[in-house]
C-alpha cells in the first residue's frame, strides 16, 4: 500500500547499527517530561520514520540520538557505541536549514574541510554533491537566497557529502510546498538507496506512508508503537495511532 | 550675522586652500583615532568572541561591565589616564602624558568596550543560530570560532566603524590627556573648542565641517556595509 518505490536493497552491514535506546527520559529546561521511558531498536536496513503529532518529543528523540542533547536517564547506544562517539559517522539534517552566509559551493566545502578532506579533493565531492542534490547551477549563489526547498536539498547534500552511514532528518520538509517535497523525498530516497540508514522524523501522515519502511509512533513522549509501516498503516495497534492516521486530532 | 557668513566663507577657503596648519589637525586626528580602533580591536574581538562562547564564572558580570562600558563619560576616562600618566602616577615613568600616545590610549579605552560588546552580541546570535550544525559535524573549538567571525565579518566590521565614529568625535578625553598643544597634541574636537572659545569662528567652522563630513561618511559606510552583507547572505 505504501509507495516504497525504488525499495532499497539492504545495505551492507552497518556497524553503527542497531541502534538501542532504554528507558530514554529527557526533561525540558522548564521541567516537563518531554520523553518518558522511549526504548526500541533499530536494526539494518530501512527508512524510519518517527511519526507523531507536533510536541510529541520526535525533535528531542533525534537530537538524542544523534548526541546534541543528552538524556536525563536511560541509554543509547549505536551499535554499542555512545552517541557522541557514534555523531561523526552521521549526517543530520535540521527542520531549519542551518546555512552558513557563504555561497552553496563554500556550504559543502566547509564541512569536508571539518572532516579533513585535502583541499585538492574537495572540489571534486562538492561537485557531486550539488549535482546529486541538483544544485549544480546555483553553486555560487549565497546560500541563504535559495528557496526553502533548495536550502533544504543544500542540508541534505551538505550532510550527504561525508557518506555517512546514518542519515537523521528532523521535519526536513515541514515547511515546504509539494513540488519542494517531493524533490526533498526524492532525495532521501536516493540517500537511503545509496547505503545510508535513514531515520527521520515527520508530523505527516502521508509522508510517513511514502517513505517510511518502519514506524516509531511518538505521542506526547511516549513511544506508543514500533511496526513495519505496512502493519502500521494497515491497523495500528494503537488506538491514539490509529485516530491519528485517520486525520483526528489528537492531544 | 555677517561674522557668521564671513566664517563660512573663510572656513570654506580654509579647506579648499588646504591649510597646512588645518591639514596637520585633520591628519593628526585621523591618524590617533585609527591607531586607537586598531589597539581597540586587537583587544575587543578575541575579548567579545570569548565572552560569548566561553562559560566561565562571573561572565555575566563581563556582560553587564562590557554594556555599562560603552556609555563610559570620556572626561571621567581621560582623567583616570591623565592619573595614570601623570608623573606621580604609575605609569608616570614613561614620560607620555601630552603626547599623542597618550591621547591613542583614551581612546582606545574608551570605544573598546563599544567594540568589545557589539562583537559579543553578533558571535553569541551567530552561535545560537550555528551551534548545532558545528557540534553534529563535530567543528572544534577553533573551527568553530573561525567560522563565526569569519560569518559575522559584515558585522564586526561595522563594530569596528562605529567605534571609529566615537572615537573621531570625542573631546573630552583627549584634551585631557593631551592638553591640546599646537603642533603637537591639536586634533579636530579639542581646536574646535578652543577656537570657538577664542572667537577663531573660522577654523573652528573649518574643523567642524571636516569632522561632519568624516563622521557621516563613517556612518554611511557602516550601513553600506550592513545593507551589502543582509542582501548577499539574509
Amino acid at each position: 500500500m505504501a509507495e516504497v518505490e525504488g525499495s532499497l536493497e539492504p545495505a551492507g552491514a552497518c556497524p553503527l547499527l542497531p541502534l538501542v535506546t532504554d528507558g530514554l527520559c529527557f526533561t525540558g529546561g522548564d521541567r516537563r517530561l518531554i520523553l518518558d521511558g522511549v526504548s526500541f531498536r533499530l536494526d539494518d536496513g530501512f527508512r524510519t520514520v518517527i511519526l507523531g503529532p507536533n510536541g510529541a518529543g520526535k525533535s528531542v528523540l533525534l537530537r538524542l540520538c544523534h548526541g546534541l542533547l543528552r538524556p536525563t536517564a536511560g541509554q543509547i547506544t549505536w551499535g554499542g557505541l555512545s552517541p557522541a562517539a557514534a555523531a561523526s559517522r552521521q549526517g543530520m539534517v535540521f527542520q531549519r536549514p542551518v546555512l552558513l552566509r557563504r555561497s552553496v559551493r563554500a556550504n559543502i566545502e566547509h564541512v569536508l574541510a571539518i572532516k579533513g578532506v585535502r583541499a585538492g579533493e574537495r572540489g571534486a565531492r562538492v561537485r557531486a554533491a550539488l549535482e546529486r542534490a541538483g544544485l549544480a547551477r546555483l553553486a555560487d549563489r549565497p546560500a541563504r537566497m535559495l528557496s526553502g526547498g533548495e536550502q533544504q536539498r543544500l542540508s541534505i547534500a551538505r550532510a550527504w557529502v561525508m557518506e555517512p552511514e546514518v542519515l537523521l532528518l528532523d521535519e526536513p520538509s515541514s515547511s515546504l510546498d509539494p513540488a519542494a517535497t517531493r524533490a526533498v523525498e526524492d532525495l532521501v530516497r536516493e540517500v537511503a538507496a545509496g547505503g545510508a540508514r535513514v531515520i527521520m522524523t515527520t508530523h505527516d501522515i502521508g509522508q510517513a506512508r511514502r517513505l517510511a519502511d518502519d514506524v516509531l509512533f511518538l505521542h506526547r513522549g511516549h513511544l506508543l508503537e514500533h511496526s513495519p509501516a505496512s502493519s502500521f498503516f494497515a491497523g495500528p495497534a494503537h488506538p491514539a495511532a490509529a485516530r491519528f492516521i485517520q486525520g483526528d486530532l489528537i492531544d | 550675522m555677517t561674522d557668521f557668513v564671513n566664517a563660512f566663507r573663510t572656513a570654506f577657503e580654509l579647506i579648499v586652500g588646504l591649510d597646512p596648519e588645518l591639514v596637520r589637525i585633520v591628519t593628526l586626528s585621523l591618524q590617533i583615532s585609527l591607531a586607537a580602533v586598531l589597539a581597540a580591536t586587537v583587544i575587543a574581538l578575541p575579548l567579545g568572541a570569548a565572552v560569548a562562547l566561553l562559560r566561565f564564572p562571573g561572565r555575566r558580570a563581563v556582560v553587564i561591565l562590557l554594556n555599562a562600558a560603552m556609555g563610559l563619560p570620556p572626561v571621567v576616562v581621560g582623567l583616570v589616564v591623565y592619573l595614570l600618566l601623570s608623573r606621580a602616577g604609575p605609569l608616570g615613568s614613561f614620560g607620555l602624558l601630552f603626547t599623542p600616545t597618550a591621547m591613542i590610549v583614551a581612546q582606545c579605552i574608551l570605544v573598546m568596550p563599544i567594540i568589545a560588546a557589539l562583537t559579543r552580541q553578533t558571535i553569541t546570535d551567530l552561535h545560537e543560530e550555528y551551534d548545532e550544525y558545528l557540534r553534529s559535524v563535530g567543528a572544534g573549538p577553533l573551527r568553530s570560532i573561525g567560522t563565526l567571525i569569519r560569518d559575522g565579518r559584515f558585522r564586526l566590521l561595522t563594530a569596528v566603524l562605529a567605534g571609529f565614529g566615537r572615537a573621531i568625535a570625542e573631546v573630552g578625553a583627549v584634551l585631557i590627556v593631551g592638553g591640546n598643544i599646537q603642533n603637537v597634541t591639536r586634533v579636530m574636537t579639542t581646536t574646535i573648542a578652543l577656537e570657538t572659545s577664542k572667537g577663531n569662528l573660522a577654523l573652528a567652522l573649518g574643523l567642524g565641517l571636516i569632522l561632519i563630513i568624516v563622521a557621516t561618511t563613517i556612518n554611511g559606510l557602516a550601513m553600506a556595509v550592513g545593507e551589502a552583507a543582509e542582501s548577499r547572505h539574509g
